[in-house]
């Protein structure tokens, strides 16, 4: 098994520590907690930089695996095991690429900045331990736990409606995860009692060794539906999200879009089509009409928002509904597009949030309305801003045209309706967000306060830049990230076609 | 162990000391004893690891809740020897409890440990609510140890024996099982029912928890529904484990009945304790989902979450008789807006005691409940869990809201004169160590609960 085994636990234990010497450190010198928490978050992206370099591309399997019991009583165990494959590798690695830029984002918060730290760093354990769990548990464990940390960032730091935000946020995914609880525990049961070890779970109904019964495939897939569906948001479960993408505080903001709501589908590719694939294909048609709704529903809510972050928030609503579209298209284009689509988003929307926080920070006001003609004053921000908005659009040249393209591509050959449906929703999201960038950088500053603001500061120059050379980059030299993930979606794709494959034969052979 | 009291008339802490050394011996003297398996007094006592982690438990609790009472009853004028002496007679009660194997020796017991408590729980003579708690909880305690003497009558009535293995044997012969049996066994749940707080026989306990004094709340919640439902599960499954379907059926109801309840009722309260009494509720309907598995992982699962249980609201009870300061002046829940960052060790600890208690994973609630769980799902009763489940979601909303109003609200006035002693800092530090490591590495104390469940 490639890779070394001890590197995925140092990506999890250097932000736990680091979060945990923050809260030893003195509260009053905040320069130096916000330095310690830099410094951590940055080795934690040096230290994922060799996941990516040491992975091999041609392994089916996990890599960089650790492999410990962790607890075990009368023959109920569950394991420390930990591994990435093709889909996790990148999610792991734009996590701790997100991570240092919201720290450094965070600047401006004044306020408890120890325990705000502390909290981070404590949260980017939590998501990392999501993404490279290969142990239902611990999968869970982590799922949940980092349910906390973001919870109070929303609720502390937020703005006027953050604890509303957050109570809602924190309630509404954790009902979701609760019947995961159940379900996962019946999986274990399932699985005779061997282990929580998701791999082996996997492969064990791959091959047929175990086996579920169509109800108990359809519950179970539910249960776990529900829990990622809320995560996402598949639309109609998407209520939180505009509150608590607004009401969070300019980190919290990106770190909710860049990789939280990237959890729910990484769930969906772990758990639901490996695991569920015929209940998955028979609940297809249903999830992808509701991730169509959600596109454009999404799309046209955003076109009418006054306050420019729930614009950005419904856009998400939007851009997610075609990764969900993508993942249950069911084949290897739209599949891949999808997993690429949730790196482009965590960069173009994470972007996104940083660049109106910086707006924020300078006038405390995100109504569209109160601005205009910021390009005369902010130059260099107007242009970054441009960017990373044709990134969101998706204008080729840019990462968020593959991604797309690859999702309708695959759509496409899958439902030519789902497709065109979905691409009239490119065509919103240029209207909404290019009619955005016109209020509030084009024409005339006709307020007085638009024309004195400040252009980017080195400190804020230092957050954008790499989010736009990693748009460029991925939107130019895809393959460098496409490549590593074949492998793995490749396995998701054929359990999901050797099922499909199945239900022909049977209905071809039913008249005999 | 047994310990004798004394009962000297003298006015200070010295006697918490002398009491603490009593218990710290019982306490050492029991960890020694892990591994016996025997019977003694005549086939009364069954000296085995069940009753040794029992009465590990138990110790610990009212350890703990001893220390932390010193502050309390000096700030209250309150310093009086007889408390000490109850609490050790109610001790005496609880450990003969977990050892009993005789249905009268368990109902002498049950009265030794509720007549100390009815009169610790009025022992705050100069509140009305004190008095009217101890009352309260006599009249009713009285009442529900009527139907568990007259569920004893029957049992010995259909099977002519107290033992518990004696009576054991007598089941397994049955072909069919006498009306008289199942009556008895129907009262007997009844009676300990009441005791652990169980629906529908609940409706003392917010009223009871809310008059007593803080530290005798917490004795309620813990040592003394930990004792009752110790009892109740040694007789289920030592004695009448063929009866199964039957008791199951019962308690499968009142399980869920008690878990909603709880965790509804919680959700409307604003005084503290009162959502606390509701929560011990609602976690007494989760320790029944494992008891109702009748598995071995459900054994284990009820005494470890036992354990997790006692260190969480240990902890919640001594934080909040810090902040409720002299004469519980502050137990509602506005009294704690705003006091988040202002005393960050007591809120701190507070938050993480109440995730646990909400269920949240790296918690010894988590674990627990997933111990709980997983036996429920292996004996194949999915509703329960499923009911379970959404009773776990619905009560995370009352322990959160404890969390936003310390963290996440400012606070108008600052009142001041939180007294943090020594000893109470221990215990919370302890309490705090507790959860998490229960909660992180289960493992260890897995193990002793698997023993232990080898009567």
């Amino acid at each position: 098994m490639p890779g070394s085994d001890i590197l995925l636990t140092l990506l999890l234990v250097v932000p736990t520590l680091g979060g945990l010497l923050i809260l030893l450190l003195p509260s009053s010198n905040h320069n130096v907690l916000r330095g310690v928490a830099l410094g951590a978050t940055l080795l934690t992206f040096l230290l994922s930089l060799p996941l990516v370099t040491g992975f091999d591309d041609a392994f089916e399997g996990m890599q960089f695996v650790q492999h410990k019991v962790w607890f075990s009583v009368g023959g109920f165990t569950a394991h420390y095991h930990v591994g990435v494959d093709g889909i996790s590798l990148f999610l792991v690695v734009l996590t701790a690429f997100l991570m240092p830029i919201s720290i450094l984002g965070s600047w401006s918060i004044t306020k408890n900045v120890k325990s705000y730290m502390s909290l981070m760093l404590l949260l980017e354990a939590g998501m990392l331990g999501v993404f490279v769990a290969l142990d239902l548990v611990l999968f869970y464990v982590f799922w949940e736990a980092m349910l906390v940390p973001m919870y109070f960032l929303i609720g502390v730091w937020g703005g006027k409606r953050r604890i509303y935000a957050a109570v809602k946020f924190f309630l509404y995914t954790f009902a979701g995860s609760a019947f995961m609880l159940a379900a996962l525990i019946a999986l274990y049961f399932i699985n005779e009692g061997q282990s929580f070890n998701i791999v082996q779970i996997t492969e064990r109904l791959t091959s047929g060794e175990i086996q579920l019964s169509p109800l108990a495939e359809a519950l179970m897939f539910l249960a776990f539906f529900l829990a990622f569906a809320i995560k996402v948001p598949v639309f109609p479960f998407h209520t939180w999200l505009p509150d608590a993408h607004v009401e969070a505080p300019t980190a919290g903001s990106v770190i909710l879009a860049g990789v939280l709501l990237k959890m729910g589908t990484y769930g969906l590719l772990r758990f639901c089509l490996p695991m569920f694939p015929r209940a998955s294909v028979d609940m297809a048609p249903i999830i992808c009409v509701l991730a169509i709704v959600g596109i454009i529903y999404g799309a046209l809510v955003a076109m009418v928002q006054p306050d420019f972050k729930k614009l950005v928030a419904y856009s998400s609503v939007s851009h997610l509904g075609f990764v969900v579209l993508g993942i249950f298209a069911f084949n290897m284009q739209s599949i891949e597009g999808a997993t690429y689509q949730m790196l482009n988003h965590g960069v173009s929307t994470g972007a996104l949030f940083l660049l109106v926080g910086m707006l924020y920070d300078r006038r405390h006001t995100r109504l569209i309305a109160d601005f205009g003609g910021v390009a005369h004053s902010m130059p260099v921000f107007s242009a970054a801003f441009l960017i990373i908005t044709l990134s969101s659009i998706g204008l080729p040249g840019l990462n968020g045209f593959v991604g797309e393209f690859l999702i309708l591509q695959g759509t496409f050959l899958e439902n030519a309706s789902y497709a065109a449906f979905a691409a009239s929703a490119m065509v919103l999201s240029a209207i909404y967000m290019l009619w955005m960038y016109q209020r509030v950088f084009m024409g005339k500053a006709e307020k007085e306060e638009n024309r004195r603001l400040t252009d980017l500061n080195l400190r804020e120059l230092l957050t954008i830049v790499p989010m736009i050379v990693l748009a460029i980059w991925m939107g130019v030299y895809s393959n460098s990230f496409l490549r590593k993930m074949d492998i793995s979606i490749q396995k998701v794709v054929d359990r999901i076609e050797d099922v499909r494959q199945d239900q022909v034969y049977r209905v071809e052979n039913r008249g005999n | 162990m047994l310990l004798i009291p004394s009962t000297q008339t003298q006015q200070q802490a010295k006697l918490a000391y002398v009491a603490l050394v009593g218990i710290g011996i019982a306490l050492l003297a029991a960890l020694t004893e892990w591994g016996a398996s025997e019977v003694a007094f005549s086939g009364t006592i069954s000296h085995d690891n069940f009753a040794v982690f029992s009465k590990i438990l138990f110790l610990f609790a009212v350890g703990s809740i001893i220390a932390v009472s010193i502050q309390y009853l000096e700030e209250n004028q309150l310093l009086k020897a007889e408390y000490f002496s109850l609490l050790l007679f109610a001790t005496v009660g609880m450990c003969l409890m977990a050892s009993s194997v005789n249905l009268i020796l368990t109902f002498l017991a049950l009265e030794v440990l509720s007549i100390a408590t009815y009169i610790l729980a009025g022992f705050q003579l100069k509140q009305m609510k004190s008095t009217e708690a101890a009352l309260k909880y006599f009249i009713l305690g009285a009442f529900s140890t009527a139907f568990l003497l007259y569920g004893i009558a029957f049992i010995y009535g259909a099977t002519g024996s107290i033992q518990y293995f004696e009576i054991a044997a007598t089941v397994d012969q049955m072909q069919t099982y006498p009306l008289s049996l199942l009556l008895g066994v129907g009262l007997l749940v009844v009676g300990f029912g009441f005791k652990v707080a169980l629906a529908p026989f609940h409706v003392w306990a917010p009223d009871v928890y809310e008059g007593s004094p803080v530290p005798i709340t917490a004795h309620l919640a813990v040592a003394s529904k930990a004792a009752a439902l110790i009892a109740l599960v040694r007789f289920l499954y030592q004695v009448i484990p063929d009866l199964g379907p039957e008791w199951q059926q019962i308690l499968w109801f009142s399980s869920i009945l008690t878990m909603l309840i709880g965790n509804i009722a919680a959700l409307t309260q604003t005084n503290i304790k009162r959502m606390l009494a509701y929560s011990s509720i609602a976690h007494a309907g989760y320790l029944l989902v494992g008891v109702v598995a009748l598995n071995d992982l459900g054994s284990q699962g009820v005494l470890f979450y036992l354990l997790a249980y006692a260190f969480m609201n240990l902890g919640a009870f001594t934080v909040v008789q810090l902040i409720g300061r002299q004469g519980e002046q502050y137990v509602n829940i506005q009294d704690y807006v705003g006091i988040g960052f202002r005393y960050p060790f007591l809120t701190v600890s507070l938050s993480i005691f109440l995730l646990s208690l909400a269920g949240i994973p790296l918690t010894a609630g988590f674990t627990g409940k997933l111990f709980l769980f997983a036996a429920a799902i292996q004996s194949e009763m999915y509703w329960l869990v499923v009911f379970a489940v959404i009773a776990s979601a619905i009560g995370v909303y009352y322990y959160l809201r404890i969390l936003v109003y310390m963290f996440m609200h400012e606070s108008e006035t600052d009142s001041g004169g939180i007294h943090l002693p020594m000893i109470a800092r221990v215990i919370i530090v302890i309490m705090v160590l507790g959860t998490l490591y229960l909660g992180v590495f289960p493992g260890s104390f897995l193990h002793f609960a698997s023993e232990a469940v080898n009567f």
